[in-house]
């Protein structure tokens, strides 16, 4: 039955293991299979169920019970993108929705007995979520490297603590930290610019991309950058033309990471930021219907904002693991 | 010989401006940006001072200290984050390892399965409490529909109901967060190496004493790091409240009407922005939030180190 009985000069390559013989462990993988199917089927309704909600029409989002076949409709995601108003009466509702000037998102909104107005603020909220986002990520993954490289070649004094330092302002709460950085900002003019939510998530995603990236760094063989040096590169060339191609890998799982935290943080940006820097994440929950809530609105918003993340979720799986543990554990 | 020592030298020397140049952009940063904060802060909590007011700070001692410690309505907001981060945990561990266990053995679509089962853990937090809102509708939410209320009327109200809200909250979280905890168990779970199920096969152990002596031991170092790090992230719980339930509902507790969800982070908020803005008490309130998360992040960052050295 056992297979390890094999001489110590042949290694055993694949192990047999006793307990893994025969047909019960094949039934078994069977019902785990089964049972993580439905697991995974639950764990994905909620989303499924937004995804329902934002492809509903008005009367069918507040349907008692709620329904699960319906006619799709695009109705929100117009209501999305576009600022409205009711008519004050059904005579001035149909007087309008007789002309025949209307487009076509224009008419549908037109049978709800509504008017567009302008332009939504959710567009303009998204692209600040974009802007602030990308732009910090670009500079906390700069920064990040630098550090991550002279923290993993060199040895600095106090090493240990600095990393400790630098890991643990990571941790504090955004709640508590914005109350100083709010007066702050207020003193030097940087409340509600785009400049100072970038500086804050530059600071906020600093410490996790030095940690991830020094463990990425750590793993590329100190040899490669040292026979570059006795090739006559400077330390300086060595970085850019050695270290950083090895490191492509790992810098881009860390800009992914941090361009998700920054894209996601709602408390920084619900405290320092208003109409005009307004991102996404604080905006979504207190989306205001037209004499509604308009559940549908709020979900397409929900799934415009979260697409980018599920999809990012599987560019990134294999690194997923090192990402959540700032680089401390590097394989599953 | 010196010869030849020459240039190994001077690159000595450029090694350490590199280092500086390197490091120093980080660590200025994180001191203009956290460690300045911090000790203003310190100083505000020291104050009776209002963002909102024109008026100086005013030096009051240990004041707003004393009356945050002594006012039974930051007790309740303690009292809440302790109870949900206690549940909420706990769950989280329960629901994520026993995924691990299902999924540590793996078969044919089992890697996708994972991945899809982790997507609620990148999501935000406050847009993730915005769409749970509806799914929590008694009437046309989806919730008490699976749960086979099918009468709105007798449907459980869970955002609106004092006694259910705050399990609202733990169910959105652990949905959220037990991927992450099966994510470090599965981690743990295949760094086990297979000679040890093997011994124990020969000696005929049973399948409960390997998992208790073989198994759990191997992956209790990952999940006291998953515990540490959920215990600090529910300590700070604020964006899926804030989306959620917005702290409420109320209840009246003895003579005092209660925020049920209103964690220690959103009473913060509250306290800190206008039109309450008391500055110098919300300063204090999250010195003692600071301390309590400083303890915890303590222990985590120390397991963490164990293991990248381990």
């Amino acid at each position: 039955m056992s297979t390890r009985t094999a001489a110590p000069t042949s290694p055993v390559t694949i192990s047999t293991r006793v307990d893994k013989v025969g047909r019960r462990p094949k039934v078994m993988r069977g019902i785990r299979a089964f049972a993580v199917i439905v697991i995974t089927i639950i764990a994905l309704l909620p989303v499924v169920w937004m995804i329902m909600t934002s492809l509903k029409s008005p009367s069918d989002v507040v349907a008692v019970p709620p329904k699960i076949i319906f006619k799709p409709s695009i109705e929100s995601f117009i209501f999305l993108v576009t600022e409205r108003v009711q008519f004050a009466s059904p005579q001035e509702a149909a007087e309008y929705k007789a002309r025949d000037d209307l487009k076509w998102y224009e008419e549908k909104v037109a049978q709800r007995g509504q008017k567009i107005t302008r332009v939504g603020d959710f567009p303009k909220q998204l692209r600040n979520s974009f802007i602030i986002a990308g732009t910090s990520t670009i500079f906390s993954v700069l920064f990040g490297v630098l550090s991550a490289y002279a923290f993993s070649r060199f040895k600095i004094p106090g090493e240990g603590d600095l990393l400790f330092f630098i890991l643990s302002t990571r941790m504090l709460p955004p709640v508590a930290v914005t109350i100083p950085i709010f007066l702050m900002y207020r003193e030097l003019g940087l409340d509600n610019t785009y400049f100072g939510l970038i500086l804050l998530y530059t600071t906020f995603n600093l410490s996790f991309s030095v940690w991830l990236l020094k463990g990425f760094i750590d793993e590329i063989p100190k040899e490669y950058e040292e026979a570059a040096l006795v090739d006559g590169y400077t330390r300086l060339q060595a970085f850019r033309k050695v270290v950083l191609p090895q490191a492509v890998t790992g810098i881009a799982a860390t800009t992914v990471f941090c361009f998700i935290f920054a894209w996601n943080e709602y408390a920084f940006a619900a405290m320092l930021t208003s109409d005009a820097t307004r991102t996404a994440p604080p905006s979504i929950p207190s989306i205001q219907g037209v004499g509604r809530i308009e559940w549908e609105t709020i979900a397409a918003a929900s799934l415009v904002f979260l697409i980018p993340v599920v999809i990012v979720t599987f560019a990134l799986r294999k690194h997923l693991l090192r990402g959540v543990t700032f680089g401390a554990i590097r394989k599953g | 010989m010196s010869s030849y020592n020459q240039p190994a030298r001077r690159r000595h020397i450029g090694d350490k401006r590199l280092i500086q140049m390197f490091v120093i952009p980080t660590v200025l940063l994180l001191i203009l940006m956290n460690v300045f904060p911090l000790i203003y802060s310190l100083y505000l909590s020291f104050t009776e001072y209002s963002a909102i007011n024109p008026t100086a700070p005013k030096w009051v001692g240990l004041d707003n200290y004393r009356q945050v410690l002594s006012d039974n309505l930051y007790w309740h907001n303690f009292a809440v984050t302790g109870r949900y981060a206690l549940i909420s945990v706990s769950l989280q561990m329960i629901v994520g390892f026993s995924l691990a266990m299902l999924l540590k053995e793996k078969f044919k679509g089992s890697g996708i399965l994972t991945t899809l089962i982790l997507i609620p853990m990148m999501l935000s937090p406050a847009v993730v409490g915005a769409f749970w809102k509806n799914i929590f509708n008694p009437s046309f939410g989806i919730f008490d529909q699976m749960l086979g209320y099918s009468d709105p009327n007798t449907a459980p109200e869970w955002l609106g109901n004092p006694n259910l809200a705050l399990w609202a909250v733990v169910i959105v979280d652990v949905w959220m967060w037990s991927p992450f905890v099966m994510l470090l168990s599965l981690a743990g779970l295949s760094a086990i190496p297979d000679y040890l199920y093997e011994a124990a096969a020969i000696d005929r152990a049973s399948a409960w004493f390997q998992f208790r002596r073989i198994t759990l031991p191997q992956v209790m170092p990952l999940l006291l790091i998953a515990v540490l790090f959920r215990t600090i992230e529910a300590f700070k719980q604020f964006d899926l409240v804030m989306g959620l339930t917005g702290g409420g509902p109320a209840l009246l507790e003895g003579r005092q009407a209660v925020n049920v969800t209103e964690t220690v982070s959103v009473r913060l908020f509250r306290l800190a922005m206008p039109p309450q803005a008391q500055t110098g008490l919300s300063s204090a309130m999250a010195y003692v939030v600071l301390v309590i998360i400083i303890a915890i992040s303590n222990l985590y960052i120390r397991s963490l180190n164990k293991i990248r050295e381990g």
